[in-house]
């Protein structure tokens, strides 16, 4: 063999391969898509009203001095029916939140409202999902924390839960 | 008392397996240690041992005995008797005792058919076989106990994921499990022949039946898992490059290598250290496919089987028998004589570039489904999927049909291609006007499934070609074990390529009475009726599919499971001699107009992916056939001699 040190390759790759798959073992997972628009203004958008009675939402109506929640939903997703209650007590602890209503149709928001309760200042309609995309989510119900000038704070996937409450007041607070 | 006894047996059979294990060490400190006449005896106790724990634990789901844990949480009352037998191996400790039960017996046949290999090698490959198995009794033993008790006893059970109630779960999983567990014989014959310094065509000989049955079970598996996910997950896709799926495609893309190589060690005597590497890279990938399904480190479809801590147990396993082998491969290669010389053009270049070939693919396969791991371990999350897999193995597949038309026409040894000159020509005239008629028919197509089918019709033809100028009824069974095999690997990329080139797609909303068209095919909606199972209810859909007057009937499923609760789809497949039509129903459209989801799918020629896989292993069983008639002949004339 002229080159004796090719032999013990095989072994130096399975050692990768090895440290590789320990590492994998080792690390805990984080399973969530996280928005790569975080720290990021928000993207240009400007959504009709998702059913009668609501204002229409845009960029231009967060970021105007006060930080507010961006709640994306729909009246199909049963997530956004448990964190209905936990996003009046939202409202009732004076945040601001608006709302995007993701692929729905005015009657089915109406009603959403209707049995739920409306905390939402303004709610826009996505009904092709374009905005949600643009603000890197990946589902629904998630929330996004706004800061004063339209900057986007803070994620949070999932629906919100009765333990989340304090956190995002927290966090809200902690933007001014 | 069952249960009892079955982790008696497993106890007992590991004591075998490490009793085998010292026999041989003491065979490599004195060249003939006292122990050693037992090596074979344990073998076979260990075989039966495993054999009576599995048997045991099948017993156990058979009865739905739910005092015990694992019976308790993947087994359930109502549960109909083929899917409480397969649940035996439906899980992870189950699936694990059946891993070392194949292990355990084929190192009981090692020990009672290999006659034509040196003894010292014999008893050094059954020590390694020990010395594996070991590993998997104290993984059994000691992290996935499958006898552990649950008291109290509770009273119905928690049920089998309902995507794994499938007839296809009866056979895929214990058929990959006997493909990678037989690999782990060529692994054993491998180091056992490094350390007796036997590497050489008997060796060969020898090793060879057990890759080729390894390898039959692992084609049949991969098609196996392949159609179940096709039909039962109802994304009308055949191969995902699914972490899992890769496992299982690596160790069979090494068999194959290997499958190769040693006809060339055993005729020619060449490729001597390459044969053992390919061995031992073999089992290894079945070891580092049975991590990954169980360790669920790489997100999958396969999510039901996973488990980090067990994983640490079996990737030390791993480490410990790659790494031993590779240490012992790196110390004792330079002991193996260079083998016998080969012109480029010959037979054996071919195969060299069938080799090289194959293993570009299984680096390609590997390092993708490796990558995300290593791009999370640089904090980047990224996952490597079919755009990646596609653009980098399909051109080395294309280059490895070449070589499959060419290969298999050149004599051992050197050979000239001029000699071939007018199989070339009629070869590249085939591929030409495979092509040609393609791309008229399609002219969208696309360049892989262009590049596909003409490389399907040009080896469909190839495929027959060595048994040309043959005396047919002489000619011995493993050429046309050969033969098959590569005319199913036309059969199979004539089908990949026709589904990836021609399928048409129809996703829609129906309500009862409308129609929806796909591909020349009308395909109404009579009704949706609720119909209900052994454990499940569904809506059912009532479909006629319509074309040139031809009516038949569909039924999709969309099914819904209690125990646990989940929905799966049932697509209902009809098939025609041209492909098959596909259809899924899903949930009602959103707040209840009466619309149903309805997809429906043309896939031309589907089927034949398939067909192809088992053409395939039906040539390797002919093949095998072939090797055990004329090894089982010899020996015997010779007992009556002596």
């Amino acid at each position: 063999m002229k080159r004796p040190w090719l032999l013990w390759a095989p072994l130096a790759v399975t050692a990768c391969i090895g440290g590789l798959a320990a590492y994998g073992l080792v690390v805990p997972k984080d399973e969530q898509v996280r928005s790569a628009m975080i720290g990021q203004k928000l993207p240009e958008f400007a959504l009709p009203p998702a059913t009668q009675g609501v204002l229409p939402l845009s960029n231009t109506d967060m970021g105007d001095g006060k930080p507010r929640l961006l709640n994306i939903f729909a009246s199909w997703c049963i997530p956004c029916k448990a964190e209905a209650p936990h996003l009046e007590a939202l409202k009732a602890a004076g945040v601001e939140i608006d709302g995007i209503a993701i692929r729905d149709r005015p009657e089915d928001v109406a009603a959403f409202l209707d049995e739920f309760g409306n905390p939402y200042r303004r709610i826009g309609s996505d009904s092709e999902m374009a905005v949600q995309l643009k603000l890197g989510s990946s589902g629904v119900p998630e929330t996004y924390v706004i800061g004063a000038d339209g900057t986007i704070l803070f994620q949070h996937i999932g629906d919100i839960r009765a333990e989340h409450v304090p956190m995002l007041i927290e966090k809200l607070k902690s933007t001014t | 008392m069952i249960a009892e006894a079955g982790l008696a047996a497993l106890w007992l059979a590991a004591s075998m397996a490490l009793l085998q294990l010292i026999a041989g060490l003491t065979l490599l400190r004195d060249g003939a240690g006292q122990l050693v006449p037992l090596i074979k005896p344990a073998a076979y106790v260990q075989g039966a041992l495993s054999t009576f724990a599995f048997f045991a634990l099948m017993w156990l789901f058979y009865d739905t005995d739910l005092s015990v844990l694992l019976v308790a949480n993947n087994s359930h009352i109502d549960k109909p008797l083929i899917f409480k037998l397969a649940g035996t191996w439906g899980n992870h400790e189950g699936s694990m005792l059946l891993w070392v039960a194949v292990l355990s017996v084929s190192g009981a046949a090692i020990a009672f058919f290999e006659k034509r290999i040196d003894t010292k090698t014999l008893y050094a490959t059954l020590s390694v076989q020990g010395f594996i198995a070991l590993g998997f009794f104290a993984f059994l033993l000691f992290a996935s106990n499958p006898f552990e008790r649950l008291l109290p006893a509770p009273i119905e059970g928690a049920g089998l994921n309902p995507l794994l109630q499938d007839v296809g779960l009866a056979f895929h999983p214990p058929t990959l499990y006997m493909g990678y567990v037989g690999l782990s014989v060529a692994f054993s014959f491998a180091v056992g022949a490094l350390l007796t310094n036997q590497v050489g065509p008997a060796f060969a000989r020898a090793m060879r039946p057990w890759v080729l049955a390894a390898w039959i079970f692992l084609t049949i598996g991969i098609a196996a898992g392949s159609y179940w996910a096709y039909y039962e997950l109802g994304w009308g896709g055949w191969w995902f490059w699914d972490p899992v799926e890769n496992a299982s495609l690596m160790p069979w893309l090494a068999a194959t290598a290997l499958l190769h190589s040693a006809s060339v060690l055993a005729t020619r005597n060449a490729l001597r250290a390459w044969t053992i590497m390919l061995a031992l890279v073999a089992f290894a990938m079945s070891m580092a496919g049975t991590f990954l399904v169980r360790s669920g480190i790489l997100t999958s479809v396969h999510a039901f089987a996973v488990d980090p801590e067990r994983g640490a147990f079996i990737l030390a396993l791993m480490l410990m028998y790659t790494g031993l082998a590779f240490v012992i491969f790196a110390l004792r290669i330079g002991t193996v004589k260079q083998g016998e010389p080969f012109q480029l053009v010959s037979r054996e270049g071919g195969i060299v570039a069938n080799n090289i070939l194959l293993s570009v693919i299984l680096a390609v396969v590997l390092i993708g489904t490796l990558y995300p791991l290593a791009a999370e371990a640089m904090g980047d999350k990224i996952s490597v999927g079919p755009p990646y897999f596609n653009k980098a193995t399909v051109p080395v597949m294309v280059l490895l049909m070449l070589a499959l038309l060419i290969g298999p026409m050149l004599r051992w040894r050197r050979d000239e291609l001029i000699r071939i000159r007018y199989w070339l020509i009629g070869a590249a005239a085939i591929l030409l006007l495979g092509a040609i008629v393609a791309w008229q028919l399609a002219p969208d197509i696309g360049l892989f499934p262009l590049l596909g089918i003409a490389f399907s019709l040009a080896l469909a033809v190839a495929a027959w070609l060595p048994l040309r100028g043959r005396k047919l009824l002489r000619t011995p069974l493993p050429v046309f074990g050969m033969v098959i095999a590569h005319f199913g690997i036309a059969v199979s990329v004539f089908g990949m390529a026709a589904e990836s080139g021609f399928s048409s797609e129809t996703l829609t909303a129906l309500a009862p009475g409308e129609n929806a068209k796909v591909a020349g095919w009308e395909v109404k909606l009579n009704d949706v009726n609720p119909i209900a199972g052994d454990n499940w209810v569904a809506v059912e859909g009532d479909m006629i599919a319509a074309k040139n007057g031809n009516q038949f009937a569909l039924h999709p499923q969309s099914r819904h499971f209690f125990t646990p609760p989940m929905q799966t789809s049932e697509a209902a497949l009809l098939t025609r001699w041209n492909g098959q039509l596909y259809a899924v129903i899903a949930q009602p459209d959103q707040e209840g107009d009466g619309r149903w989801q309805v997809r429906l799918w043309w896939k031309p020629f589907v089927t034949f992916i398939w067909y192809g896989a088992l053409l395939i292993a039906f040539g390797g069983a002919i093949s095998l056939f072939g090797r055990m008639f004329r090894r089982t002949k010899k020996p015997t004339r010779n007992r009556w001699q002596s």
